[in-house]
């Protein structure tokens, strides 16, 4: 009897393990594997085609203190996080109260500001590059010389390179954000508004005292996810800068600090370098994510 | 009293036209770049250089898209981003779907351990996996190769094994119980009590994973050097970079590459909307 239970318990075991098995071992080859292979690269000098020599420290101190474009890097990603981040939260904010109110079309609505999720973001970059297109022939330019304004160089230019790529990006994540916003806006009790009304609270009241608070948790957890994407920015820097064999633009003034690993990794071939950026990049992600932890457990203490 | 109520309704009247105002505008400035395009793709070379930029196109042609199709395998593209996105897609229903039943009803050995494991990684960027993932993936020899661009990217499933844990948890034991008392092997227990009640969820896995394996460009361009073994957006890229000044051409591919997700997307709204939502419980 007991002898069988355990075997039965065995078996039943083996079950689980062939159950997982499958999924596991992908992801202990293809995840966990990578993860400390390139923290043991990034010690090391690897060009792909000659064994990796250990260097100990030196690609971390080397991109600390003799690397300027690292730093040139960083400070785009600084610039585009923070000008990414809280227009797009506000505008994609403001977006989802106005859908959320009883108004006809919703869906409509919904559907045409959640476009550009579902096209791939390497569609988005190249249609608004040519949007963004030189001289008074790009359409953006025009629009702006019927307003009265001087046409602009955009990705011509080292002042608006960054810029431009800001602009289409926030307009890209903005259905994304709303929708994520409307989930918690739903969560807000009908009650709470019915009973600022009886209060005599107008739409602005109701706003900022009911709609507000009670977001917030959604707020700080929408602004952690857009913080860690706005930072590992890629693809439209890839398309809008890149030209054959350089990735950054004018001056590098569009280059950010994924972008700068790529092309340290697979256009350079400098491995090893390139990893320790990766662990860079991790660590700032990391960091991130512990101050939205802190904040949101500061938070908590409101209700 | 009766003034007040007017106040409030004339008010609410001016919110009600700035929200309409507000949403109108928006909208509009998400459809420009599509509508743009789409005109782009079928104008001649005259019309794109002609001064001021116009929506209305005078002489339409279809020259852009036969082009297009003449100098890249747009349709190859168009296979291969299909085939890619849709065997990771059915693997990543199946096993994590596999997995989170037993997490959800299992007990074994190291389970929570593993599981942990698997949440944690979620907080990995993939920029830590992408230089090894290459070595290993040359190594391998599967560098452009179908097999190289598909298994790896199975293994990014935690976030699958995560959801599908979560509602499976939610399932009574009791109905499992009873199908063990009447003797069901575990697969079986897996295949027709769990896979029916969890059908909404892995239809929102489904789409969703096959609209980020879609889209998905960095590993391609990294493990993929040949022409015909390029997906949609890395196709569109090089033709970007190839052709960039033909831009009639590179926006007809912009369409091709643009549209099958847009039919999906309009047909599965309702899915695709409430993965996103899911994407909350990650946090």
């Amino acid at each position: 009897m007991e002898d069988g239970s355990f075997l039965e318990k065995l078996n039943r075991q083996k079950v689980s393990y062939l159950f997982i098995a499958l999924p596991f071992s992908l992801f202990f080859i293809f995840q966990l594997i990578p993860l400390f292979a390139s923290f043991f690269l990034s010690f090391t000098q690897y060009d792909v085609v000659h064994s990796p020599k250990f260097v100990g420290l030196e690609n971390y101190r080397n991109i600390l203190f003799n690397d300027p474009l690292f730093w040139k890097a960083i400070g785009n990603t600084v610039i585009y996080v923070i000008g990414v981040v809280p227009v797009g939260i506000c505008i994609s904010l403001i977006l989802a109260v106005a859908i959320d109110q009883r108004i006809k079309f919703k869906n409509f609505f919904k559907s045409i500001f959640f476009l550009p999720t579902v096209t791939a973001i390497i569609a988005v970059s190249v249609i608004w590059k040519w949007l963004y297109a030189g001289g008074k022939y790009g359409l953006l330019n025009y629009f702006i010389i019927k307003l009265g304004g001087q046409p602009i160089d955009w990705l011509a230019s080292p002042e608006w390179t960054l810029p431009s790529i800001m602009i289409m990006s926030i307009w890209a994540g903005l259905g994304y954000n709303m929708i994520l916003f409307l989930t918690g806006l739903q969560t807000i009790p009908r009650a709470m508004y019915e009973a600022a009304e009886i209060d005599g609270a107008g739409f602005w009241c109701k706003f900022f005292h009911v709609t507000l608070p009670l977001l917030k948790p959604t707020i700080i957890f929408v602004s952690m996810m857009s913080f860690i994407f706005s930072f590992q920015v890629f693809e439209q820097v890839y398309i809008m800068t890149g030209e054959q064999g350089g990735i950054g633009g004018v001056l590098n003034s569009g280059l950010t600090i994924v972008a700068y690993l790529y092309d340290q990794g697979f256009q350079k071939f400098h491995m090893g370098y390139a990893s320790a950026l990766a662990y860079m990049v991790a660590f700032c992600v990391f960091l991130i994510t512990m101050v939205n932890k802190a904040i949101t457990k500061e938070s908590r203490v409101d209700y | 009293m009766a003034n007040h109520d007017v106040g409030i309704r004339r008010d609410s009247l001016i919110i009600k036209a700035c929200v309409y105002a507000f949403l109108i505008a928006g909208a509009a400035t998400m459809a420009v770049p599509y509508v743009w395009m789409f005109v782009t793709s079928i104008k001649p070379l005259a019309e794109i250089q002609a001064f001021p930029p116009s929506f209305i196109v005078k002489n339409p042609t279809l020259e852009p898209y036969k082009d297009l199709f003449r100098m890249v395998p747009m349709m190859r593209y168009m296979f291969n981003s299909l085939f890619v996105a849709g065997s990771i897609t059915l693997f990543n229903v199946f096993a994590t779907s596999l997995a989170g039943y037993a997490f959800a009803k299992h007990k074994f050995w190291g389970r929570d351990k593993i599981f942990f494991i698997f949440i944690a990684s979620l907080m990995i960027p993939w920029q830590v996996n992408i230089i090894p993932g290459f070595i290993i993936v040359k190594n391998l020899g599967w560098l452009n190769t179908y097999r190289g661009l598909i298994i790896p990217s199975m293994a990014w499933c935690a976030f699958g094994i995560f959801l599908n844990r979560q509602f499976i948890y939610s399932i009574p034991d009791d109905l499992i119980d009873a199908a063990r008392i009447d003797g069901c092997s575990e697969f079986r227990i897996y295949a027709q009590i769990i896979l029916p009640l969890i059908k909404p969820v892995l239809a929102t896995l489904a789409i969703f994973t096959f609209l980020q394996q879609w889209n998905n460009f960095v590993w391609p361009l990294v493990i993929i050097h040949t022409s015909s073994m390029r997906t949609l957006p890395l196709g569109l890229a090089v033709l970007t970079g190839q052709f960039g000044a033909n831009y009639a051409m590179v926006m007809a591919g912009a369409v091709v590459a643009t549209m099958p997700m847009l039919v999906v997307y309009l047909l599965f709204q309702k899915y695709i909307i409430k993965g996103i939502a899911m994407t909350e419980l990650k946090g």
